[in-house]
């Protein structure tokens, strides 16, 4: 079973990064479960979404104890880092989360995911390159069911970014 | 069935209720629960139903009041503070025996309150919130996949009984997603609606739907019509989820989103060698008193969990009557009661103490 949780300002995507993984772990076969943050703290402040991938019937939404982090600013590793699992990973955007984790019982990984995205000439990539390393390490669901996700996810006008957007997803996996 | 599919909860609640043949709904916004609104405004023009954002919660369930006394399938929805508003209505509408469909996703109060998750609407919806004596059936759906089945359920039970039921669900429940599989065809019960106000061109005397009883004796007998109806009721459609309770060392009481916490203390506790059973009421009214019997010695005693102050316990303890110890446990304001604190407390009792 996966909970992760993935946190930044609202406006980065970290809510529609959380429906990419659920959707895609659905693809898959396995039950999901997304829970986004919905109070007034949205408003130009922090995001967040928690979502669980499993095969077995899921019980509480709500994690507790998140074997994997996925963020995109400081306030949200921060927040979320005593959180995580033993042995579990965190993953981290270098550009906006400069203090890295006391942790040492956690694998975590910074990657400059904006800076890519920028290159890429689409800075909302960046919460996909993250995505793929978290796919790379995990293994919970395949690149191809990431695009399925992304062909459902997306509004139709938009599939034409889906090969760029695939491109960032492998970026994030080899890096 | 159909493929699963990922959707949000309101969404599936809206999505239900078109499914159950729904073609009438009058809302007013508020969050946590306005992605009805918003499914239902999109979805209605294109199938030819009827949409309303009403002008207040008032106008809107008396606007609910007028289509179900026409006999078509209608809903409404809300959310704490807008159910309050809508009290005068429901009253009206129990006592006129008007099928209807009522969404409250309940965010924490009192007053205006906070969006985030609670159940302190318990009281207000299960007791009643309006005036009189009546009753409404109450639902309390736990995943997205029974807001599904339990919203078209709703309309089969308003129709069957002539009578307002009630969707009652939590932020989380509303907000979250979920894989939801649809059924190629809903099992609508179709019912004879020969008392609906539906014109008839002189050719049979008028029907009247009516909350208005001058004559102590009439309105009398309308009553015990009424208690007889909601006996019937209590005999036939309580429901209740009941798991891992034989041979359990404590029982937890819990619905909605805590029933899902709890489901995962259960782990937790089995962990520690502790067997811990839940009951989850599905129907709110009519409670599921009848399963408590079964279980009514549990050596270590039964907990409640609630995002309230304690209000669904008195149902549990009416339902024990003292048989055994019954404890509490609530957060309120928006928190959820934490998986860690509810283990503490049931391995605290486990322990005798």
């Amino acid at each position: 079973m996966q909970q992760i949780i993935i946190s930044g300002f609202g406006g980065q995507g970290i809510l529609s990064m959380g429906r990419l993984l659920a959707t895609g772990g659905l693809h898959e076969g396995h039950n999901v479960s997304w829970l986004p943050s919905y109070g007034p703290e949205m408003r130009g402040g922090t995001a967040n979404c928690h979502v669980i991938i499993s095969n077995e019937e899921i019980g509480s939404p709500i994690i507790s104890c998140p074997n994997a982090l996925i963020v995109m600013n400081q306030p949200s590793l921060d927040k979320f880092e005593n959180m995580v699992e033993e042995n579990g990973i965190i993953i981290m955007d270098s550009a906006l989360v400069p203090i890295k984790p006391k942790r040492k019982d956690v694998r975590s990984f910074s990657l400059p995911a904006t800076e890519k995205a920028y290159e890429m000439g689409h800075p909302a990539f960046a919460g996909v390159i993250l995505l793929g390393k978290f796919i790379a390490e995990t293994g919970i669901i395949s690149p191809q069911s990431f695009e399925e996700a992304l062909r459902t996810v997306l509004s139709p006008s938009k599939h034409t970014l889906i090969p760029d957007e695939m491109k960032a997803l492998e970026f994030g996996m080899s890096y | 069935m159909g493929k699963r599919i990922l959707m949000k909860g309101n969404e599936v609640i809206a999505e239900a209720a078109l499914r159950a043949g729904c073609r009438h709904f009058f809302g007013y916004p508020i969050t946590p629960q306005t992605e009805i609104s918003h499914y239902m405004a999109k979805k209605m023009e294109e199938i030819g139903g009827v949409f309303l954002q009403a002008e207040s919660e008032v106008a809107a369930i008396n606007m609910v009041y007028g289509a179900a006394s026409a006999g078509v399938r209608v809903m409404t929805s809300s959310s704490s503070p807008g159910i309050s508003l809508k009290q005068e209505g429901i009253s009206y509408s129990a006592c006129a025996e008007l099928p209807m469909v009522i969404v409250d996703i309940v965010r924490c109060g009192p007053g205006l309150g906070g969006i985030l998750p609670a159940q302190c609407d318990y009281f207000q919806v299960v007791k009643g919130g309006g005036h009189g004596d009546y009753n409404l059936i109450v639902l309390a759906p736990a995943s997205v996949q029974e807001l599904y089945e339990l919203t078209v359920e709703a309309f089969n039970l308003a129709d069957r009984y002539r009578n307002p039921v009630v969707i009652l669900g939590d932020g989380y429940l509303g907000q979250m997603m979920e894989a939801v599989e649809f059924r190629d065809e809903e099992p609508i019960e179709k019912a004879n609606k020969d008392w609906a106000t539906t014109g008839h061109g002189g050719k049979r005397t008028h029907n009247v739907t009516t909350s208005i009883y001058i004559d102590p004796n009439v309105l009398e007998a309308h009553n015990r019509k009424l208690q007889e109806k909601y006996r019937v009721i209590k005999e036939k459609e309580t429901r209740a989820e009941v798991f891992n309770c034989d041979g359990a060392d404590v029982v937890v009481v819990a619905y909605g989103t805590v029933a899902r916490v709890v489901k995962n203390v259960i782990k937790d506790a089995e962990k520690k060698g502790i067997k811990v059973g839940l009951i989850r009421p599905i129907t709110l009214w009519p409670f599921p008193t009848e399963v408590f019997d079964k279980y009514a010695t549990v050596p270590k005693g039964f907990l409640t969990v609630e995002m309230s102050a304690g209000q669904m316990v008195e149902d549990v303890r009416l339902a024990l009557n003292g048989r055994n110890r019954v404890e509490f446990h609530g957060r309120m304001g928006g928190n959820v009661p934490t998986q860690k604190d509810i283990l503490e407390i049931v391995c605290q009792m486990a322990d005798g103490q």
